[in-house]
């Protein structure tokens, strides 16, 4: 198949960015999208040009690290899939793609379709842990947890922290990613002695890094590569009016 | 003796492994009582380097930062949970024997020493077994979320190569969720200050300062720049080298480079021809193919591997004539099961891979391309219902069906082997210390503990039980004998290891030919698939090794790197890679063909049993299954690089069993 790519280049953090078209010719329809974009890069290679960067690794949709908006979606309009995962089979001969990276102002441009997503680690180090050396741990089945709670807390540990949630809100909130790693480690029992600890200095951390606030438009949910349900934001909403209470009571 | 903190080669050539004295199910307990300490105040004085974020890297980080030491970690991902331990899907081996089946460690440590084909060493897996039931532990406290039964206790499954249930797994998400818990302790490190976090930084050399490693050079992948860093020790973690074959099922970025780097600077190379190639990954379709995706071989647990009786029915199917319904019963080749009736579907990797591509190459295979077997759940809907069956794999089937554009559940899965995971690394002794004093090497990257073959849910095993529990108990031994902070970075050593670095990267940009770095890459795994792959001849890899030497020609006359050296620029990166990768199936295939028998995943055509053979006539192996050959080949062979394009020089550490008895090993 025979493609038309309107791609976001971009030199560097600070350079001025540009949408610019290419031809992608004779794609085979079992080539998944990133295999595309290699297709495009050698030919851009042998013709002397500098190719499209992006970020990808794994190429089977768990590492998190590919990060397109495809035709203004983060990932895909198809749901519950990661960009690695999209194919060409998916699109239409002929037809004109748009690629962009994933855009808000927590995540920099590094160059072309790459962005900076380290503001999601410093949210983890703020908070999003269960505090326990390695060796103090007690024998694993002296802790039951109820089959229900363990399936609520594996949903939300399943985030791949790719930040689609943030590239599709229109505020670029990150309360989708902070939801789910508040409610995986809040719903365990291990997890319980710095529940408020943890969703108080998370959020903090994430509104110091810029993410906006959350207006309930659920497009974070829409386009989850995992499909974590905003329930957690709900959670995370509830969590944190509690631990505020608290934390006031206490002073 | 505890140990030996130096573990040069003995005067008669031969490695020490500085394996403690004592019975084996006592040593690790012994070594412990015995260790060296360093007491807490003096431990913030040590730095550490730790390369590579994975489970054994980010598990190491986390917790030596936790004793105290000053550590500094790297990573060429953009974060550390994107490290490719998050791939693992199926399990993690702990021998809690909770499902009151039988299981022990002892049983653990025997079913991965036979798993190996008896070419590990004892002491190394002995102790693995033993961490096994502790790093459940730890793993559960972090929050790890674990499949459970409903009245809230671990649940388990099996895994190929061991006859009792214990396997602990997240549905087919195991890996990212051990990674996360790991990468979660090593965030609270970071937050804490006992670590500093490199994100996309490569390593690209090592510093050997008056014989100890202390210290790196790396480059910032996003401006280019190359920068020197000192410590007391070097830990290495930076996983496998499946990626010399091009298609494999590693992440794009997965390289040998720290490991390569490190053989050049006088670390030794063991037992790189030990690759194990998964016998469940969705097969190659096309010349375009970036990679290639594993199916979970906890998918074995449920279906049934076949190909056709006929080549006719199988050609048949491949044309597209006939559907895998449309073959009745009788007329289906269920070949594990009729193979290895009492492991059946679940027998070994290297087992299973080797029997696909035999009745592949018998004709009977069933993708388009030929190189295909059916795993068919069928059987497994009609027993369990379609909705345990999702339970079980449901995001395994969503993997499949998106990538094959085919509905697992209504006609079977097309699997076919492909590189997964490699036994071989660079070599170690009990500390994990490699022979280059200070250089320690954890998880994947280095050799000890699979053998030939590793089981299935063994390696998530072995990097947190390197990184968690082994490493910080191992490493005072070492820093015990060193004052921290000699060595900084205004060594000379540093300035000429950094000058090597930029005048190399100076040459690859300079050589501005006509042909894509992939093309080279895409050639020389090519290659090595075909003669050091999945069987392997004398006459193959002799072709292999003359041919390499002329891909690395071309490659330093014809390699096209655009852009600038001083940006972000992946075509250098994967250029860097592909150099080393090329000298380093050189090793690969002189350790193939020095290795003159079969075991695991080393196959050599030349060393199989037949109808001849006792072990056959009685009835305890079959025709054309790997023949070990113990009296000459019961040994590591460890590489010590000689220069470029020269042979490298063996060096063999003897393999005494102490406790278990070599026997052929069979799954019948």
């Amino acid at each position: 198949m025979n493609l038309t790519l309107k791609v976001w280049r971009q030199s560097g953090p600070n350079a001025t960015g540009r949408i610019e078209t290419y031809e992608a010719k004779e794609i085979p329809s079992e080539a998944s999208f990133l295999e595309m974009l290699d297709i495009v890069n050698t030919g851009i290679i042998e013709d002397g040009g500098d190719p499209i960067h992006f970020d990808h690794d794994c190429r089977e949709g768990i590492c998190g690290a590919c990060s397109l908006a495809i035709n203004g979606v983060p990932h895909s309009k198809e749901s519950g899939i990661t960009t690695c995962q999209v194919h060409m089979r998916k699109f239409r001969d002929g037809e004109t793609i748009w690629i962009e990276p994933f855009r808000a102002r927590a995540f920099p441009v590094v160059k072309d379709l790459m962005v900076d997503r380290s503001a999601f680690d410093r949210i983890i180090a703020a908070g999003g842990y269960i505090d326990v050396r390695a060796g103090s741990a007690p024998e694993a089945n002296s802790i039951l947890i109820g089959k229900e709670d363990a399936d609520a807390a594996f949903d939300a540990a399943t985030c791949i922290g790719c930040g689609a949630c943030v590239a599709a809100c229109k505020n670029a909130s990150a309360m989708l990613f902070v939801g789910a790693k508040a409610a995986h480690l809040n719903i365990l029992p291990q997890g319980h002695p710095e529940k408020d600890k943890r969703v108080l200095a998370m959020v903090r951390q994430m509104d110091a890094e810029g993410f906006g606030n959350c207006t309930n438009q659920y497009e974070c949910e829409a386009v989850c590569p995992k499909e974590i349900s905003a329930d957690v934001i709900s959670k995370l909403n509830r969590d944190y009016a509690a631990a505020i209470v608290r934390e006031a009571v206490a002073e | 003796m505890a140990s030996k903190a130096s573990s040069t080669p003995t005067p008669n050539g031969t490695l020490n492994s500085a394996i403690p004295e004592g019975p084996l199910p006592e040593k690790w307990t012994q070594y412990k009582a015995k260790a060296k300490l360093i007491n807490p105040a003096n431990k913030r004085k040590y730095s550490i380097i730790v390369v590579g974020s994975g489970l054994a890297g980010g598990a190491a980080a986390a917790t030596l930062s936790e004793l105290g030491y000053q550590v500094k970690c790297f990573c060429y991902q953009d974060s550390p949970r994107r490290a490719h331990s998050i791939a693992a899907q199926g399990g993690i081996n702990g021998a809690k024997n909770y499902q009151n089946d039988g299981d022990s460690v002892w049983r653990l440590f025997y079913d991965t020493i036979k798993g190996g084909d008896f070419r590990a060493r004892e002491a190394n897996v002995h102790r693995l077994a033993e961490i096994s039931l502790q790093i459940i532990d730890q793993c559960v406290a972090q929050g790890v979320p674990f499949a459970r039964e409903y009245g809230g206790a671990l649940a388990n499954r099996s895994f190929g190569g061991a006859q009792v249930s214990r396997t602990f797994y997240a549905r087919g998400q195991t890996g990212q969720q051990l990674l996360i818990g790991c990468y979660q302790a090593l965030e609270k490190e970071i937050a804490k200050g006992g670590v500093k976090m490199y994100t996309r930084t490569e390593m690209l050399d090592l510093v050997v300062v008056d014989g100890h490693a202390k210290g790196i050079v790396v480059r910032d992948l996003t401006t280019g720049e190359i920068t020197s860093h000192a410590a007391d020790a070097v830990i290495l973690a930076t996983g496998g080298y499946g990626n010399v074959f091009f298609l494999s099922t590693n992440a794009m970025g997965c390289n040998v480079t720290a490991a390569l780097r490190a053989n050049k600077r006088g670390a030794y190379m063991a037992n790189p021809c030990f690759t194990q190639i998964h016998p469940t990954c969705i097969p190659v379709s096309g010349d375009y193919q970036s990679k290639l995706t594993l199916m979970s071989e906890s998918l074995r647990n449920d279906g049934r591997v076949w190909v056709p009786k006929s080549r006719e029915d199988a050609a048949k199917i491949r044309s597209g004539e006939l559907k895998a319904k449309d073959i009745p019963e009788e007329n289906r080749d269920y070949f594990l099961e009729r193979k290895y009736p009492s492991f059946g579907n679940l027998a070994p990797r290297d087992i299973s891979s080797r029997s696909a591509k035999e009745a592949c190459d018998d004709g009977r295979g069933v993708a388009k391309t030929g190189l295909g077997v059916f795993l068919d759940f069928s059987d497994a809907i009609k027993r369990l219902g379609k909705d345990k069956v999702e339970e079980r794999y449901g995001n395994l089937f969503q993997m499949y069906e998106k990538i094959a554009g085919e509905d697992p559940y209504e006609t079977p899965m097309k699997i076919y082997p492909a590189v997964h995971y490699t036994m071989g690394g660079l070599w170690v002794d009990y500390n994990l210390m490699s022979n280059v004093p200070g250089l320690h090497v954890l998880g994947e990257a280095n050799f000890s503990d699979h053998g030939a073959n590793r089981l299935g849910a063994s390696a998530l095993m072995q990097g947190l039980a390197d990184g968690y529990f082994v490493i910080p108990a191992t490493l005072p031994n070492y820093l015990a004998s060193q004052k921290p902070g000699t060595v900084t970075t205004d060594a000379p050593e540093f300035k000429q290891v950094e000058a090597e670095v930029k005048d190399r990267i100076a040459q690859l940009m300079n050589v501005k030919g006509t042909k894509s770095v992939d093309s080279f890459h895409r050639e020389l795994g090519m290659l090595v698939w075909d003669k050091c792959g999945m069987a392997r001849t004398d006459a193959g890899l002799k072709e292999a090794l003359a041919k390499i030497p002329q891909i690395r020609e071309d490659f330093w006359k014809n390699v096209r790197i655009p852009g600038k050296a001083e940006d972000t620029n992946m075509e250098l990166e994967k250029a860097w890679r592909v150099a080393d990768f090329i000298d380093f199936a050189e090793i690969m295939c002189h350790d193939a063909l020095a290795r003159e028998e079969s075991c695991g995943g080393h196959f050599r055509e030349e060393y199989q049993f037949t109808e001849n053979d006792e072990a056959v006539k009685s009835g305890c192996t079959n025709p054309g299954e790997a023949m070990r050959r113990d009296d000459e080949f019961a040994y590591v062979s460890a590489w010590e690089f000689k220069g470029p394009g020269v042979p490298p020089v063996l060096h063999k550490e003897p393999l005494v069993y102490e406790a278990v008895e070599l026997s052929v090993r069979s799954y019948k």
